[in-house]
């Protein structure tokens, strides 16, 4: 079985993210990681793979800089990575992306895709929906437990209210939320291995995609302005005389969080 | 002239610090607490890879060199001293000698399971009555046809009595008047393990007092030349001090880190504690103090990595390291104030943990003697 998981490098969460002050993108540096939601994806896939003899190779769309965030995933165990690197698709939407994830991943003929929900740079949460369109793939997103049973996808689909039990038969797109897996910890030998493992970076060209169907021209949208988050308002101090406590309480009832 | 870690050593660096944060450091303060040894953690850091690391692949090692070893060493002791030395005593003082001098035979019965992290080796050197001169050894093994019987007591032993222990190696002194290094395997009969210290300082890490009581172990366990075991100790030693460098490092850095942390959010007299340059400044020459430390350790590394000599390099790093990782504990302490002094706080243990550095494998007194011998001097 060929399990294609979907990944991202980003830029580190832990340093401040800057903006482009004229194209509104975000900057990307040379050395950016791997998202970390991506490592759910990921070890489902290896999972996957595991019990059923199959390869996990990784798909990504970015520009690669050092690779890092790859060899990040790489060395959990993925076999191969295809990373669409094109300065052609500079400034693409969603729907961009998902058209070129799916021509890559139809490219691999994989007989799984495997997604996080969404990225935690750009938080758009309808690619992994989109790549199954494209692929004319049934999607089972929002998944917290996963079983195969032959070509049998079963996927516990997380809901507001509990989860539903759905299935699909392969071929199939999952989108996986965190905490459906414990991920693994890359090992040494892993980390050593990954930097030999191929890293395939076609252009959108190589994919056979138009250049007006990608990039800022394709996306058909135009980001006009961005602006900073507000600053968090002060909130409400409650000073504790013995009653403290009733005063959290109505806060949380009128917040309907109790 | 290059510094910069290439792209493995800070992948690397990225896992095991993830790791330690973690599966490690949300639990260290109650392992202190409890004197106690997480079996599963450590099988979890064998599973990393991390027991493995300098060694052949032949014998499921990494293959890789003694800096990515340090690299782990100070990631762990970042969060868990405990954990370090129970990473650095199994690699430099367990698996090492077997790596070192032993037969083929031998690491291939021995060193599969130490680098794997399934089974930890310990070594048995220090002796109640004798540390630093280790020469005094009073342990004896004789032959008995095709056997030694080992008589005599060890004190202070790291990882010799947890259910991982594999094998203990035994320095003691045969008929030819030298010593030798022997093995002896868990369950041995006349093997004695005592029951565990309460230490001061890394509790959560194993150490016992063993007894050799009428020890019988095969011919075949003497490991390198017979009465060459205190020349085949002292270049072991070498590779350790390193290590303990490297674990000084990561303690050094997480004092400093903690400490800068606190003097930026707690105010006194309406401001940061940190705005004030009795405080900052002392945070300023720690952070000179650590880096400089870093440097000697990684060179020392790097120059046993590249074959060259490294005693006096290894004395040197292990001697700042360890002094700087203790004067770090005591300024984080001070820069927390009350606070530094209560157990649950991590500048109360790591100043515990700092402590010893300055004592194991080698105390500071003998890392000067070998580097005051180094100036020619006739010390």
């Amino acid at each position: 079985m060929k399990i294609a998981v979907c990944v991202k490098q980003i830029p580190d969460p832990a340093t401040p993210y800057a903006l482009d002050p004229i194209t509104h993108f975000v900057v990307r540096p040379a050395e950016q990681v791997l998202d970390d939601t991506d490592r759910y994806g990921i070890e489902l896939g290896l999972q996957l793979a595991e019990a059923s003899g199959g390869t996990v190779t990784l798909v990504s769309m970015s520009p690669v800089g050092n690779l890092q965030g790859i060899r990040q995933a790489l060395a959990m165990g993925a076999d191969k990575a295809v990373v669409v690197n094109d300065p052609a698709l500079r400034g693409s939407g969603a729907l961009v992306t998902a058209r070129v994830l799916a021509a890559a991943i139809a490219r691999e003929e994989a007989d799984l895709v495997i997604t996080g929900t969404e990225s935690t740079d750009g938080y758009a949460g309808v690619v992994p929906q989109m790549i199954a369109e494209l692929l004319d793939l049934p999607a089972l997103t929002f998944a917290r437990k996963v079983t195969l049973e032959g070509t049998t996808l079963k996927v516990e689909r997380q809901t507001a209210g509990g989860y539903d039990e759905v299935e699909a038969t392969l071929p199939a797109l999952i989108s996986v939320t965190s905490g459906a897996v414990e991920p693994r910890y890359p090992t040494f030998k892993g980390i050593m291995q990954a930097k030999q493992k191929p890293v395939d970076q076609p252009t959108a060209a190589d994919l056979g995609l138009e250049p007006a169907t990608v990039g800022a021209a394709g996306s058909g949208q135009v980001i006009s302005e961005v602006r900073p988050a507000p600053e968090r308002s002060g909130g409400v101090k409650i000073k504790d005389e013995g009653e403290a406590h009733l005063e959290i309480v109505k806060l949380l009832e009128r917040a309907k969080v109790i | 002239m290059d510094f910069a870690l290439s792209d493995e050593h800070q992948a690397f660096r990225r896992v095991v610090r993830s790791f330690a944060e973690s599966e490690i450091a949300p639990h260290a303060a109650r392992w202190d607490d409890e004197h106690h040894f997480p079996l599963d953690v450590v099988r979890a850091m064998g599973d990393l890879g991390l027991f493995g690391i300098p060694f052949p692949e032949e014998f499921g090692g990494g293959g890789a060199d003694f800096l990515m070893f340090c690299i782990a060493v100070e990631e762990i002791a970042r969060v868990d001293a405990s954990l370090a030395i129970t990473l650095e005593a199994a690699v430099g003082l367990g698996a090492n000698p077997i790596h070192h001098f032993g037969t083929a035979e031998q690491k291939g019965r021995w060193l599969p399971d130490l680098l794997a992290g399934r089974a930890l080796a310990a070594f048995a050197l220090t002796e109640p009555d004798s540390g630093s001169d280790a020469g005094a050894t009073r342990t004896k093994a004789v032959r008995d046809g095709d056997e030694w019987v080992i008589d005599g007591t060890k004190a202070f032993i790291t990882n010799s009595g947890t259910a991982m222990t594999s094998l203990i190696t035994v320095t003691a002194r045969t008929p030819d008047g030298g010593i030798s290094t022997i093995v002896v395997e868990s369950g041995t009969p006349g093997l004695v393990i005592e029951p565990a210290y309460r230490k001061m300082a890394w509790r959560a890490s194993d150490t016992h007092g063993v007894r050799f009581e009428r020890c019988r172990v095969p011919r075949g366990n003497l490991l390198g030349e017979q009465g060459r075991g205190l020349h085949q100790f002292l270049s072991i030693l070498d590779d350790g001090r390193i290590a303990i460098g490297a674990m000084s490092v990561g303690i050094a850095s997480a004092c400093l880190d903690h400490a800068v942390a606190y003097a930026t959010h707690r105010s006194a007299f309406g401001r940061p504690i940190g705005a004030n340059q009795g405080l900052a400044f002392q945070l300023a020459d720690l952070q000179v103090a650590v880096e400089a430390a870093r440097l000697l350790t990684y060179r020392a590394a790097w120059l046993r990595d590249q074959g060259r000599p490294f005693k006096q390099a290894a004395a040197q790093a292990k001697l700042f390291a360890s002094e700087t990782a203790v004067d770090a504990g005591r300024v984080a302490t001070q820069v927390f104030g009350g606070a530094g002094v209560m157990e649950a706080s991590p500048v109360a243990r790591f100043y515990r943990d700092a402590k010893i550095l300055e004592i194991g494998e080698g105390t500071s007194e003998i890392q000067r003697l070998v580097i005051a011998r180094g100036l020619g001097l006739p010390v």
